[in-house]
């Protein structure tokens, strides 16, 4: 025990004088990785379906879509291998203690991980590149475990992020992580459900909206024949269906951060005290314990969080207050998730009643301008999201458990790697939007 | 062999696949930076891309799976080097993301000089990237990382003689097995003077890589006593031995062009260096850490075995089938024989459409499971229905004119 106790000391926090810099350096790259994981989770399957269509129908229409929505998911594949390399070398480089005491409980999880990383790379390797000699139905046979993998893949994950939210199945003394049982706390914790199908339908409402936000942005500039209809439909049915059923989704999400974690509920509504009948604030700005300028709906928040008009909510006071997370952040960002899912969703309702109604597509270019537009808001609202369950864990790491000060490196020059990585993903950026364009141009 | 050192040789085996499949890759890279100007040497970057393209990213994928077992089995010790080590994990981090972002741009270019650009930033990060590790591997030899946040100095514990050196050699010794599976690659497809161009790389990489290999024996010498006398005196030994006998094999191979058998001597040469250091470094971990002290428990160990055993099961008859289709040149670009839609029954769509009623039926059980009811059990279904509404609703949710062919 002498031993552990001497790795536990020698491995503590370092000295760092630029810890919101290694946050900034970490949000980024996971704004820069979460979309194209979302690519990852919904494209591969919209990509079989155009391809299944192609095997019943014998239309060379989808396979001439499915051959160009591949080229897109290879580039969109290559970047996300990369930009999420970067994020597993970052839970080292920015967070050494952070994998150097709790890498033995949720490290699993990722180790899980690459062989789903495994799977998508060889499959997208013989699907990208066996349309040609292979046989349509072993070309399609080869993007299932494509699809499947991105599934479990974000799954592993996300399974992480549950247990980083609410960290059971270890015991913590001395600084060190004893009697670790690492498939409990991945797989058995209660809390990672909800994340991981709200994650999942946010993947199709990505995937979707920003792929018939392409086409529909075609549609206002004079390109609109029988291909981009189609491209344009299949995208956009599946993601005013997840759209449709995400705030029901968000919702339950809701009750579970509300039942788990008290405090950042506290912190996404502004919630300054201990309120019995507590309301909903819609905008406004969070000032000394509570919302000024804001809308209120008055016992809102005990109602969806608790079901009960007159059910108490905590409040922020209930914590000390360096244990709050920014407040104004997280509650920001929840607004802008919420507000950007609500009017994904009432535009999803728009096209499917007017679906229900003339069995076609609508003809008003508002509908187009609106489609154009919901591909950027699914970004903005996907990003929001993390923002709000990540800051709102703030100030912790593992939540209760280590804070985020504890596990930063002690190592210099934070702001010197922050700053190379913002260069080289501004032209990665600059690289794949152009290498996008180019391939909207190029015909197979 | 004990079960806290069994991920540490997952890790090993994963690190020799890496330094041969991914090491080769680089190493096209490579060759892609020398090749120069002018018709040849774009034929040298095209083969080299086309060799690499289907395989790369599952090649980059052994690189992951090191860093994920070894932070989860040895975390105290991934935490010291993550920290300790973080400028040339850094740099390679950033050669990783500018090769994958080179390769993504590929796709788009249409002239050659376009071309010749991507391929320069590809080519530049795959030299940057295994000196980088290589100085990472020249770190941990040496013991110049010891337990801490950081755990040494931040310069000097990659800025060093064995560091640069093992730097060096992880390019070279990439350049050769990249140079020996592209001569392969070439004469499976005919092309015998581009295979020949290739054996005259092969050749000189392959005494480059030999001379950077002794003068690493003779910095270790100097550099690393603990290292060089297990490595020329003891456990290392055999390592060592294997490792030089077949790199002189694969060059005897290359040169009387048999080059399918040349490349799993080169193969052989390369994973028996690292298990030569392995053994040598054993049971060392770093300085002042043995392995099993850096272990994690017991029941993250075995989680670990058992997950990655698991995995193997799914992965190797994978990773086998994509080789398999490469090699046979199932996935190169060139224009196969595209179907007949005679073969297709030509089904209508649209028939056997599900009704969109059934998909309300679901959202509204998804509400009532899910918004309304409060059991765990209860959420279950209600997340079931939300997908079974989506499911149902999608045929539905397609407008008519887009399945049956328009107007």
């Amino acid at each position: 025990m002498t031993c552990l106790a001497a790795i536990a000391a020698a491995l503590g926090p370092g000295e760092q004088h630029y810890l919101s810099q290694a946050r900034q350096m970490q949000a980024l790259s996971f704004a820069a990785h979460i979309p194209l994981v979302c690519f990852g989770i919904a494209f591969p399957a919209l990509l079989l379906y155009v391809e299944s269509l192609y095997l019943r129908t014998g239309d060379e229409l989808y396979r001439t879509l499915a051959r160009r929505w591949s080229r897109i998911m290879a580039a969109l594949f290559a970047t996300g291998v990369v930009t999420g390399t970067i994020l597993s070398f970052e839970l080292g480089l920015l967070w050494p203690n952070f994998t150097g005491t709790f890498g033995g409980v949720f490290g699993l999880g990722f180790a899980i991980e690459g062989f789903s990383f495994f799977m998508e790379a060889i499959f997208i390797g013989i699907y990208l590149y066996g349309w040609n000699r292979l046989s349509p139905r072993a070309h399609f046979a080869s993007g299932i475990p494509i699809a499947i993998a991105g599934f479990t893949g974000s799954l592993t994950v996300i399974s992480v992020n549950g247990w980083m939210n609410h960290p059971t199945h270890f015991r913590y003394s001395n600084g060190r992580v004893v009697d670790a049982e690492p498939f409990g706390a991945l797989f058995g914790n209660s809390y990672f459900w909800h994340e991981l199908v709200h994650m999942y339908l946010a993947g199709y409402m990505v995937t979707g909206f920003v792929l018939a936000g392409a086409y529909a942005f075609g549609r206002l500039r004079g390109h609109w024949g029988r291909y981009e209809r189609t491209a344009l439909a299949i995208p956009l049915a599946v993601a005013t269906l997840a759209a449709v059923a995400q705030p029901f989704i968000g919702d339950w999400a809701g009750r579970e951060v509300a039942a788990t974690q008290p405090t950042k509920l506290a912190a996404f509504e502004g919630l300054g005290k201990t309120t019995k009948g507590a309301p909903v604030h819609v905008l406004g700005w969070y000032t000394d314990g509570h919302v000024e300028y804001g809308i209120p709906l008055p016992r809102l928040l005990s109602l969806l969080a608790f079901h009960r008009v007159d059910a108490t909510v905590q409040g922020l006071d209930a914590v000390a207050p360096d244990d709050r997370p920014p407040v104004n952040v997280v509650r920001y960002a929840f607004q802008t998730m919420v507000g950007s899912g609500t009017a994904l969703a009432l535009l999803s309702v728009v096209y499917l009643l007017a679906r229900f109604r003339r069995k076609r597509l609508p003809e008003s270019s508002w509908f187009y301008r609106a489609v154009a537009v919901a591909g950027p808001v699914a970004v903005v609202a996907l990003l929001a999201g993390w923002v709000t369950t990540e800051v709102g864990r703030q100030p912790w790491v593992v939540y209760r458990v280590m804070r985020t000060s504890e596990a930063v490196t002690g190592a210099s020059g934070i702001p010197v790697g922050y700053a190379t990585l913002a260069l080289v993903y501004l032209a990665l950026a600059a690289g794949v939007a152009w290498v996008l364009l180019r391939l909207s141009r190029t015909p197979v | 062999m004990h079960l806290y050192d069994l991920p540490l040789w997952f890790a090993l085996v994963g690190l020799a696949l890496y330094t041969v499949l991914g090491g080769a890759d680089f190493g096209a890279g490579f060759w892609q930076l020398v090749a120069g100007k002018g018709k040849q040497a774009d034929e040298i970057r095209d083969e080299a891309h086309h060799a690499m393209a289907p395989v790369w990213e599952a090649n980059h994928v052994w690189l992951i799976f090191i860093i994920t077992v070894v932070w989860t089995a040895y975390p105290a010790a991934f935490g010291s080097i993550a920290s300790t080590l973080s400028v040339p994990l850094f740099i390679a981090a950033i050669g990783i993301v500018m090769r994958g972002g080179a390769y993504a741009l590929r796709a788009g270019t249409r002239t050659a000089a376009e071309q010749r650009r991507v391929d320069t930033v590809f080519a530049v990060s795959s030299v940057l990237t295994p000196f980088a590790l290589g100085t990472v591997v020249g770190a941990l030899a040496t013991e110049r990382v010891h337990i801490g946040n950081p755990g040494g100095s931040l310069w000097t514990s990659w800025l060093n003689p064995t560091s640069a050196v093992i730097g060096v050699l992880a390019v070279a010794s990439g350049a050769y097995t990249s140079a020996v599976f592209l001569c392969g690659d070439a004469e499976r497809h005919g092309e015998h003077a581009l295979a020949d161009r290739f054996r005259t790389r092969a050749l000189g990489a392959g005494l480059a890589a030999g001379a950077v290999a002794i003068a690493g024996l003779v910095v270790l010498h100097f550099d690393g006593e603990r290292i060089f006398r297990r490595l020329t005196g003891g456990a290392g030994l055999p390592g060592l031995i294997v490792s030089v006998v077949a790199g002189v094999g694969t060059l005897a191979l290359v040169w009387r062009r048999r080059y399918e058998p040349a490349r799993y001597a080169a193969a052989l040469a390369v994973a028996a260096t690292i298990a030569g250091w392995a053994l040598a470094q054993n049971p060392v971990f770093l300085d002042g850490l043995t392995i099993r002290q850096a272990a994690a428990g017991h029941d993250t160990l075995v989680a670990v075995v058992v997950s990655t055993l698991a995995g193997a099961v799914l992965l190797f008859p994978a990773l086998t089938l994509l080789f398999r289709l490469t090699l046979g040149g199932e996935l190169r670009d060139t224009e196969g024989v595209p179907e007949g839609p005679g073969r297709y029954r030509g089904r209508a769509l649209g028939s056997g459409r599900l009704d969109a009623r059934l998909a309300v039926a679901f959202l509204l059980g998804g509400i009532g499971f899910l918004t309304i009811a409060e059991a765990g059990w209860a959420h279950g279904i209600g997340v079931a229905c939300f997908f079974g509404f989506i499911l149902s609703g999608y045929q539905a949710a397609l407008p008519t004119d887009v399945l049956d062919g328009g107007e």
